[in-house]
């Protein structure tokens, strides 16, 4: 009888039971159904993705000037090429974009700074983002004071105009979308029905017709010769609309909070504010997360919509383009040029409220 | 190029309930030179006729006819503020004083003439229905086109059109229906009809979106009137005399032999005509409020009409349209501008 004394060896774990072929034995093979629909998979892949990269990068023509530049066999990212600038400036002078450039630069630096746990005074540079930029943003875009020129807004046009757009109604919207979710659930009649009207209103009607309204109709009750300029009707629509929709997420948030929340604040001697802005909000906007980064998402890409109204958006931009006679028929790379600025943007939104969610759990998840 | 949806037809009631027409103007013609350009209506992307160019310009035949509006304005061709308009807004823009000039391929009908608070001063394009096909099948009338596939646009004059001319000539024809201009092209590329059909501006653009665009021809039937021209507010005469001359001007200018390069040494010229014309004879701009020299500052800065046809539309330009019913009268079109005297 032998006795063994050392420990044995540990050994590595069966090659059917570990890595890649496991892996694949495991989600992909594992029976004759699962076969046949992986092998059906891989062969629709095939299908689809040969063409596709064919056409977006082996046929694909990247460099020249003109439309003579391009075999036509597969996309010609020329055409994106020659107007890219276009694209991401609209009509801002090009002696200008610097300051469009610096404008985008700072606001990528203050979101940068907030977003890396490790930077100090987190305080300070969230008040400089939400009250000194956006007068940054303006003396830098619109221009007017110190020295520099004015560039109007019908010169704006392409990402910048996107991105414009779109941050207007996000720092705008959310204030004004708590105020009205705490509203609606206020016990004061005349606040909390004004509240309701304004929601129902706002979050009844699609966004174009408020756009809509703004552009074709607004000028008419006006007097004759008197003009909001058209991106500052275009603000107003989206943060109003905006707000509506944000004010329910948050009140969807702050109903997730059990009411024993509040009494215990109240039984501590709390006034309504400190109850609000020190118990209830930060428990609140904690789950609404994905709530508000969705609606965000959702509004990046109703910007596209003021279109109608007659601003070069970044898909305004791009079809505007299309129909320039040196450049017909390039819809599809321009299209596709679109889509992609749009997914990328939309998501590492999503990316990062994943981060913001893991970073601010604190177990009330379940 | 008439959108035959509902808030077009609503339109006129919209403008008419809100007593929209008639409002009393400041002269037109002070505020175009106290904001420093005119602010000109377009169309956001109209191959030929206005589009964005990769210089940042907007280039075509209507911002063209902007142009000549600020130069004998304003003396400066580029003082021209355009907004891009979507097919419904264009009125109310015009209506409520948003823009002083539209000329955004709009047609002239009487509708709009009458109940749209606006007057249309002239005609800058002669367009109209026509049909491109493949160059390969050779057809060259119209008339030949029985039993043809044939597609077009959905929500346009132009379906409407089609069935009555294919009744008239008492042939069959299968509608195949697209929703916008760029399916409407993909259709035709993919073979799914014979013959497409749209305004002819609009079909020699999209004859240029194919592969090889010498594989398809325009046939010269023209089936429907589009006459598009520029529109003011109703109750400024002295500005709507100003836009309607402008463009008189041009066809005149082309019409005596007037061009961009010569109008230099025509200033000298013996002719009476050209002499009044060119503001050496007679003060013809003093009636609309404008300088001597104002038919001048057109054609130095933006050409005669057929200088900016070409360059726009016509041969030297990637369209090649022939000027057809847009050649001058003595040439054998229809372009006739009365005299300058």
């Amino acid at each position: 009888m032998t006795i063994q004394e050392k420990m044995l060896e540990a050994r590595p774990a069966p090659k059917s039971t570990v890595g890649p072929v496991a892996w694949l034995r495991a989600n992909l093979f594992s029976g004759p159904v699962n076969t046949v629909f992986t092998l059906l998979g891989l062969y629709l892949l095939y299908l689809l993705l040969t063409p596709t990269i064919q056409w977006a990068f082996i046929n694909a023509d990247w460099i020249g000037t003109s439309r003579d530049d391009c075999s036509r066999e597969g996309a010609c990212w020329v055409f994106v090429n020659a107007r890219l600038g276009q694209f991401i400036y609209g009509l801002y002078p090009g002696s200008e974009i610097w300051r469009v450039n610096l404008t985008f630069a700072t606001f990528a630096g203050l979101i940068a700074w907030l977003a890396i746990p490790r930077l100090p005074y987190k305080r300070w540079v969230a008040v400089a983002t939400l009250v000194g930029f956006p007068v940054l943003a303006y003396f830098l875009l619109y221009g007017g004071h110190f020295g520099l020129r004015v560039v109007e807004t019908h010169r704006w046009g392409g990402l910048m105009l996107t991105l414009v757009l779109a941050v207007v109604g996000m720092v705008g919207a959310l204030p004004i979308g708590i105020m009205l979710a705490l509203g609606r659930r206020s016990q004061m009649p005349i606040v909390k029905s004004f509240c309701v009207v304004f929601i129902e209103f706002w979050r009844g009607v699609p966004l174009i017709t408020v756009l809509f309204m703004a552009s074709v109709m607004l000028p008419l009750f006006m007097p004759t010769g008197v003009s909001v300029d058209r991106l500052i009707r275009a603000f107003i629509g989206i943060t109003l609309f905006q707000s509506a929709y944000m004010a329910e997420v948050i009140r969807g948030g702050l109903q997730a909070i059990p009411r024993g929340q509040e009494e215990a604040a109240a039984a501590l001697g709390m006034g309504y504010w400190k109850r609000m802005g020190l118990i209830v909000l930060p428990q609140a906007l904690k789950m609404m997360i994905p709530g508000i980064v969705n609606t965000f998402i959702s509004l990046f890409k109703d910007t596209t919509l003021v279109m109608i109204i007659g601003l070069f958006d970044l898909l305004g931009i791009v079809q505007a383009a299309l129909s320039d006679s040196r450049w017909l028929g390039f819809a599809l790379e321009g299209y596709v040029f679109a889509a992609f600025v749009f997914w990328v943007f939309c998501f590492s939104m999503s990316r990062y409220s994943q981060y913001l969610e893991r970073k601010l759990h604190t177990g009330h998840k379940r | 190029m008439i959108d035959n949806n509902t808030m077009a037809r609503l339109m006129p009631v919209i403008l008419l309930t809100l007593g929209a027409t008639g409002l009393a103007q400041a002269s037109t013609l002070e505020d175009v030179r106290d904001q420093g350009h005119v602010r000109c209506g377009v169309n956001a992307a109209q191959p030929g006729f206005s589009a964005l160019d990769d210089e940042d310009n907007y280039r075509g035949l209507d911002t063209d006819v902007c142009r000549a509006i600020a130069a004998a304005v304003l003396g400066d061709a580029e003082s021209v503020r355009y907004v891009p308009l979507d097919s419904v807004e264009r009125f109310t823009a015009i209506q409520s004083g948003e823009v002083d000039v539209l000329s955004r391929t709009t047609t002239w009908t009487s509708s709009r003439d009458t109940s749209m608070g606006v007057n249309f001063t002239g005609v800058s394009y002669y367009d109209g229905q026509a049909f491109m096909v493949a160059s390969d099948l050779g057809v060259n009338s119209a008339l030949e086109l029985d039993g043809a596939d044939v597609c077009t646009q959905s929500g346009t004059t132009s379906e409407l059109n089609l069935a009555d001319f294919f009744r008239v000539n008492d042939m069959s024809y299968n509608p195949i229906v697209f929703d916008s201009p760029e399916q409407a092209i993909a259709g035709f590329e993919a073979g799914r009809c014979d013959v497409l059909s749209s305004d002819a501006s609009q079909l020699y653009s999209q004859r240029m979106q194919l592969p090889d665009p010498d594989s398809a021809v325009v046939l010269a039937d023209i089936i429907s009137k589009e006459p598009l021209g520029p529109a003011v507010r109703q109750g400024d005469d002295q500005w709507f005399n100003i836009v309607k001359w402008s463009l008189f001007a041009m066809i005149n200018a082309e019409e005596m032999g007037i061009t961009q390069a010569n109008v230099e040494e025509m200033l000298d010229s013996e002719d009476p005509d050209i002499a009044r014309l060119l503001g050496r004879d007679g003060n013809y701009g003093e009636g609309m409020g404008l300088e001597a020299d104002w038919a001048y500052q057109i054609i130095s800065q933006v050409g005669n009409y057929g200088e900016m046809f070409d360059r726009t539309v016509g041969d030297g330009s990637e369209f090649k349209i022939a000027r057809g019913l847009n050649a001058l009268w003595t040439e054998g079109g229809i372009l006739y501008a009365p005299p300058i005297r």
